[in-house]
């Protein structure tokens, strides 16, 4: 994350990284506070990036506050590299920030995401950058943004657990299933963006920083490293991650998040690694094993 | 169950008001109130539109910074060591809402004010135990349950939406609600105002039966002299967000010493 001045690097006519200085300054000044009070949401105040809200415009400024010539820079979409949305934006910070960029997760130095944690275990000095679209977990049932406030300030969270209550009372066992409340450093009440319930232990004393932006509503948040995070949940009915019967058609793997894909119009389907370059390295793995049969 | 405030002090108030006062403008709001509420007492508030009574209720019960005087409160349980008089209004943001939510609760006249509409009759019950660290869905569950049962709304109605009952049902929901976490106060705005006569005869006479059996104090504002002979023990007349008179209910209403309170109790609709 080296300082660079150089005009020249990256597109022409653009700064370097795509925001102006200031607002990079702004920014990092924002994240500074966001780590310092971990779970809090901090207002920053958002560009006009050249993407829609909703496409990781909160991301994409922290990413471009943050990124430097040094960096290796990994985007993924929903687990995979080779997504439309991931595929844009590594290609938009190759442009504008000169951006070496990898899909391999331990060759990353940022790796921006929506929606997965990757499998792999992120290493100290790694940034996972989370796009997020709401930030408030307590908007569903407060509306009122000065309220929402208050009931952070004074650590009221009793309503957070009327939402798992419903839950329950609906559906017998606790079906949110992704942006899955959670209680960072036993403080503050954080929406995780909505990565499946799956990938909540993996931030719980999680090695990389953790940073989270949020374009429309404005708000940046984050979770330094080695730091406790606990998905709430009823002592009768403890917080459960997803289970498949499958394994992973391509890789064989039993303990990754699953996406089913539909193959035809008979309705066939398999399921894979929602994580496309720890389904590859599984898949290397085992021609390795079975090279060494053979 | 075990009534909470079996051991509390008859002879201390557990609430005193001192000159209080809050004008959003002169004439529009009240002043210099001042009154003590015992354990156990319901204090009817009545008076014409507009004299001050919903902004007073408000003062009182944390929600209305007033301009001066206190509000003085013995928080804490029954016993005479670990009570303390705190003043509402000195006292932190948080513990005041703690308060609010903990040894008070408010019947708002509109039900659907004090109830949340998109979650279910249970949860609505529940909320305040979880606000207060309950973490057991099975006993919050038992617990709505047996409110339900209470408040006499068929208890195979906790997973319905309060939007899908009647105004009734939403006001006797509301009163559980706030009757979850075992208050000692409890402050009312017209919990029967909307309602039609039977159900408010049944509302009437479930709220007469809570106060008795829970001990609870209770301040209640109403424009209905009717529900305030039948509930209050005590009765204040406002007019012109001035006091003019305040005694026994009885004595108010038989026997009305300032002309406002007796064109007020003349106003009444004779059968």
């Amino acid at each position: 994350m080296s300082m660079v001045s150089t005009a020249e690097q990256g597109m022409t006519g653009y700064n370097y990284g795509y925001l102006d200085e200031q607002t990079k300054r702004m920014i990092r000044r924002a994240l500074l506070k966001a780590v310092a009070i971990p779970g809090y949401q901090v207002p920053f105040g958002g560009r006009e990036m050249p993407m829609p809200y909703g496409w990781g415009t909160g991301g994409v400024q922290i990413t471009a506050a943050i990124i430097g010539t040094s960096d290796t820079l990994k985007v993924i979409d929903q687990g995979a590299d080779d997504t439309t949305n991931a595929v844009s934006i590594r290609e938009f910070f190759k442009s504008v920030a000169d951006a070496r960029t990898t899909e391999k997760t331990l060759e990353a130095s940022i790796i921006q995401t929506r929606h997965r944690i990757p499998e792999t275990p992120l290493e100290n000095g790694q940034i996972l950058v989370y796009q997020v679209p709401i930030p408030e977990p307590l908007r569903f049932i407060e509306p009122r943004e000065t309220e929402t406030r208050k009931m952070h300030a004074l650590e009221e969270y009793g309503i957070m657990h009327v939402k798992l209550y419903e839950d329950i009372a609906r559906f017998g066992h606790i079906a949110t299933s992704y942006a899955y409340p959670v209680c960072v450093d036993e403080r503050y009440i954080m929406d995780p963006s909505p990565i499946p319930k799956f990938d909540n232990p993996k931030m719980d004393e999680m090695e990389a920083l953790q940073l989270f932006g949020a374009g429309r509503e404005k708000r940046i948040y984050a979770i330094p490293p080695y730091t406790k995070v606990r998905s709430l949940d009823f002592d009768d009915h403890p917080f459960e991650v997803q289970r498949w019967d499958d394994c992973c058609a391509i890789c064989g793997s039993t303990h990754t998040f699953l996406d089913e894909v539909v193959m035809d119009d008979d309705g066939n389907h398999m399921f894979v690694c929602s994580d496309t370059d720890f389904c590859q390295q599984q898949v290397a793995k085992n021609q390795v094993v079975q090279e060494s049969f053979s | 169950m075990i009534n909470p405030s079996m051991n509390i002090d008859m002879e201390t108030p557990l609430l005193s008001v001192r000159e209080l006062t809050m004008l959003y403008a002169p004439g529009k709001g009240f002043t210099n109130v001042s009154f003590d509420l015992f354990p156990g007492e319901v204090l009817g508030i009545v008076g014409e539109s507009g004299s001050g009574k919903s902004t007073l209720l408000k003062s009182l019960s944390g929600r209305q910074n007033p301009d001066s005087g206190e509000v003085l409160y013995v928080r804490g349980s029954g016993d005479q060591q670990l009570s303390q008089l705190a003043d509402l209004y000195k006292m932190a943001e948080s513990e005041r809402r703690q308060l609010l939510r903990t040894e008070w609760g408010v019947v708002h006249q509109h039900p659907m004010d004090g109830l949340r509409a998109r979650v279910s009759a249970g949860g609505n019950i529940g909320e305040r135990l979880m606000a207060v660290g309950e973490r057991n869905y099975g006993e919050i569950r038992a617990v709505a349950s047996k409110w339900l049962s209470d408040v006499e709304i068929p208890t195979d109605r906790i997973d319905d939406m309060p939007t899908t009952f009647s105004g009734g049902m939403q006001q006797r929901l509301q009163i559980a609600r706030n009757l979850v976490t075992s208050p000692k106060l409890i402050f009312m705005d017209e919990p029967t105002g909307g309602l039609d006569v039977s159900v408010q005869a049944k509302l009437l006479d479930l709220l007469r039966r809570l106060v008795t059996e829970l001990n609870l104090a209770v301040v209640i504002v109403t424009h209905d002299l009717a529900v305030a002979r039948l509930l209050a023990h005590r009765l204040m007349v406002m007019r012109r967000s001035e006091v003019v008179e305040m005694g026994l209910t009885d004595q108010v209403l038989d026997d009305p010493q300032h002309p406002y309170t007796q064109l007020l109790v003349s106003s009444v609709l004779q059968n």
